[in-house]
């Protein structure tokens, strides 16, 4: 039991970074061909990565080891979430606490980690990307926690593989109310927590309208190479998180090979379609207004807590 | 077509300029142009010589002219009367030493902090290699208060754009005060067109501002005509009519995607993108140079090819349903809507020129205040009243279709004419003017040709330097993540200011 269960972490850990690079590249590349373009291909985050991670990294004069530890510290809660959610199966996660609290916490750690390092580069644009970076944090957060617990009560259990594996097993709940009222509200801020259009613009250079790239504008090198490998995976870990939660089929409940195959397939499947659908729809949309977007996401914590308040009527 | 009216020239001393300016300027004529020249040579004798030009708006052109001795340079400061003045004094003051007394603003303009502060450029006996500081400060207004921090941006940007210094003052995201630093792109152009043959200047004024090449070669040529009394045959006239249409709309284009993609909405931007692309090919078509270079020369102007009107007309029709998509988005209109507003009254206290006069409900528009040719029913001066950035999108969606239409008139009455031969420069000496609607707005050189053809003093007003300060004013209680859409809805030329 305790082997199989460090062989589907493994499992999840190395399908995690073997896939977000090709996760990053078909979403550019969606978006691209639907706005016309050729792009850069799919490769291209690859070769990107393994460029920066290949180069040394420029600090600043007089900056602490905050520089060297926060790509470390994002870069691990990122690989924690993606061992603690059910991506590939539901099996390991039963021996080591992959509850719902414990990956909210997981998630904001990383969340920190990334505004500390806008504030350490003491440029105004870091301090300015920490602090709009914050503000979101603490409304995203919430809904996080509030829409997967509404999932929860049904389940019984705040564990993660636990509530995928009851939604498994009752596919007539995936359709209730209670449960698109809270994947609903998670998808907004799935979207708003991992800085994609309309909450903020991943292709932008323009200083002044950044969140996320403008904590990371002064990091280079193999620092920078962490940094973005660290928030692309908690992309894929969170649109796995969502499909999983959405569309629980084909994921593993064992670690015999047939099973595990079979999850390994399907989840990488969905987190690309997902993602090549999360890219389509940014071509569609623009980018809210910075003051608007509270009111985006207060909307979302609004569907998370009617599917919580819902979810006491229906079970 | 003959030459245009020869400006009415007012001599006046030093103690009567305010009084004969403030009466100019009651006629509701606008300081277009302030230019200093030295006169004689250096030593006891020599003096300044200062000719500022008012244009009316039915084609008056008025010159006041004052002379100052050189060893005793100052003059009394107009800032009070006119904003531009005051902005002309600062340039004067940088270039020449000539002091404004009692300036409201005795700040540098041009001048960097590593300049000597003895170091006037454009005085003949200037030190073409001064000793230039290594320390470059430059002190800010800063605002104080609770809440108040500073966000230092450029003048090396993250996008490939030119440079310039922007320091807000902010407070959480709201935009207290914006102050720009220009002139990082100060190359002496004034200077360089000193002593050229008038020919050679062509090639300089295509080059003072990339994306204005019809507009800056086109007003320094007219100058030129106007200095030399050179007649210019209507069939040319038309034809530098019909460049600077194309060169209004390869460039509006281009703006309506960039204002939009700065909201995030980079669909439309990929595809202003390709019809830019597919206007630049037609302009290489047409005059062999994708910016429209070579086509405009002293006494004519040559196409090597006819206008494609079927091409020109659907790219403007595919631009329409572009702006239109755009606008009717929802979030896009969100954005653009009652942001950086610059009201009427700032717009017209200031001075600003081009589709942001425009936008803010001001007429001014060289193709109707100074014609140099009739261009027809097909013309019409596009307005909007709001001043935000949404009425400056407007404006420019609107003066698309204008600027197709008339290409369309245009080419049909260029057809219409038989070429004559080309005219050879004559000799003389003179000074002229020339005043041009370029893509940004009302464009003016003015010129001055000494013995041999040879250029003496060329003076160059790009709109922008009009329009840099109204962006400040727009930015009021603007937030700052919304600057970019600003600046972009503004696109003032970098090189076309700092010269």
């Amino acid at each position: 039991m305790t082997i199989d269960s460090v062989v589907v972490i493994v499992i999840q850990l190395v399908l995690a970074v073997a896939v977000t690079p090709v996760l990053i590249g078909v979403m550019r590349t969606t978006r691209a061909r639907l706005e016309g373009r050729v792009g850069g291909g799919i490769g291209q985050p690859w070769r990107d990565l393994r460029k920066l991670l290949a180069k040394e990294p420029t600090r600043a004069p007089g900056s602490t080891p905050v520089l060297t530890v926060a790509p470390i510290l994002l870069m691990t809660s990122s690989l924690l979430l993606c061992a603690l959610i059910p991506l590939a199966s539901t099996l390991a996660l039963a021996s080591i606490p992959g509850d719902l609290f414990v990956v909210v916490s997981v998630l904001l750690l990383g969340t920190v980690a990334l505004a500390l390092l806008g504030l350490e580069s003491g440029t105004a644009f870091g301090g300015m990307g920490s602090s709009r970076h914050m503000v979101i944090a603490a409304l995203v957060e919430p809904t996080v926690l509030l829409s997967i617990y509404a999932l929860s009560v049904p389940a019984g259990t705040s564990a993660l593989a636990a509530i995928v594996q009851t939604r498994r097993a009752e596919p007539a709940s995936l359709l209730n109310p209670v449960s698109l009222l809270a994947i609903v509200a998670l998808v907004v801020v799935v979207i708003a927590e991992t800085g994609r259009l309309p909450v903020d613009n991943p292709s932008t250079h323009l200083e002044l309208t950044m969140i996320h790239e403008a904590m990371i504008l002064e990091s280079g090198g193999r620092d920078l190479g962490w940094l973005e490998l660290g928030s692309w995976l908690r992309l894929t870990a969170l649109l796995g998180l969502v499909a999983n939660l959405a569309l629980p089929w084909g994921i593993g409940q064992d670690a015999s090979p047939l099973t595990l195959g079979v999850g390994i397939v399907a989840i990488t499947v969905k987190v690309l379609v997902l993602g090549s659908v999360l890219a389509a729809a940014e071509v569609f949309i623009a980018k809210l207004r910075l003051f608007r977007v509270p009111e985006l996401l207060a909307g979302s914590f609004v569907l998370a807590f009617l599917s919580v308040s819902a979810s006491y009527l229906v079970f | 077509m003959s030459r245009l009216a020869q400006p009415e020239v007012v001599r006046v001393s030093r103690d009567q300029l305010s009084e004969a300016i403030a009466a100019q300027l009651a006629r509701g004529f606008r300081l277009a142009l302030v230019a200093a020249h030295e006169d004689g040579t250096a030593g006891s004798n020599a003096s300044f010589r200062i000719v500022h030009v008012l244009l009316g708006t039915a084609g008056e052109r008025v010159e006041v002219v004052v002379e100052i001795p050189r060893a005793d340079a100052w003059l009394p400061t107009l800032a009070g009367i006119s904003y531009p003045a005051g902005r002309f004094e600062r340039e004067m003051r940088d270039l020449y030493g000539i002091v404004p007394r009692a300036h409201p603003q005795p700040y540098r303009l041009v001048r960097h902090g590593h300049w000597p502060t003895s170091f006037h450029p454009m005085l003949s006996d200037a030190d073409p290699n001064p000793d230039f500081g290594s320390h470059a400060g430059f002190p800010f207004a800063e605002v104080t208060g609770k809440g108040v921090y500073e966000i230092p941006v450029g003048p090396v940007h993250a996008g490939l754009i030119e440079p310039g210094h922007f320091r807000f003052s902010v407070v959480g995201e709201t935009i207290v005060r914006m102050y720009q630093r220009l002139y990082f792109v100060h190359r002496g152009v004034e200077k360089l067109f000193e002593g050229r043959q008038l020919a050679d200047g062509i090639a300089l004024a295509e080059r003072i501002s990339g994306d204005t090449a019809v507009g800056h070669s086109l007003a320094y040529v007219m100058a030129v005509e106007d200095a030399l009394g050179i007649g210019v045959p209507e069939r040319d006239q038309l034809t530098r009519a019909l460049l600077l249409e194309c060169e209004r709309l390869y460039n509006h284009i281009n703006d309506i995607g960039a204002i939009v993609n700065d909201a995030g909405f980079g669909v439309v931007n990929q595809h202003t993108g390709r019809l830019r692309e597919t206007l630049l090919r037609h302009n290489a078509r047409l005059t062999g140079h994708r910016l429209l270079r070579g086509a405009i020369r002293i006494g004519g102007a040559d196409l090597v090819a006819a206008p494609d009107l079927d091409l020109l007309a659907s790219v403007a029709a595919e631009a329409a349903e572009l702006a239109k998509i755009a606008t009717d988005h929802p979030m896009v209109a969100n954005r653009l809507n009652t942001t950086a507003v610059l009201p009427p009254e700032r717009a017209r206290s200031l001075g600003v020129l081009g589709y942001v006069a425009r936008a803010s409900g001001m007429a001014v528009d060289a193709r109707a205040d100074q014609p140099f040719v009739d261009l027809g029913e097909g013309f019409r001066i596009v307005t909007a009243g709001a001043g935000d950035v949404w009425s400056r999108f407007d404006v420019r969606v609107g003066e698309i279709a204008v600027a197709a239409g008339l290409v369309a008139d245009l080419s049909a009455r260029i057809a219409a004419l038989d070429a004559t031969a080309p005219l050879t420069p004559s000799d003389g000496v003179g000074a002229g003017l020339g005043v041009v609607e370029a893509w940004r707005g009302t464009l003016v050189h003015r010129v001055e040709v000494g013995p041999g053809g040879v250029l003496t003093r060329v003076k160059v007003v790009d709109p922008s330097f009009h329009t840099w300060p109204g962006l400040g004013i727009a930015l009021a209680d603007t937030i700052v993540p919304d600057f970019p859409l600003a600046n972009k809805s503004f696109n003032s030329s970098y090189a076309g200011n700092d010269l």
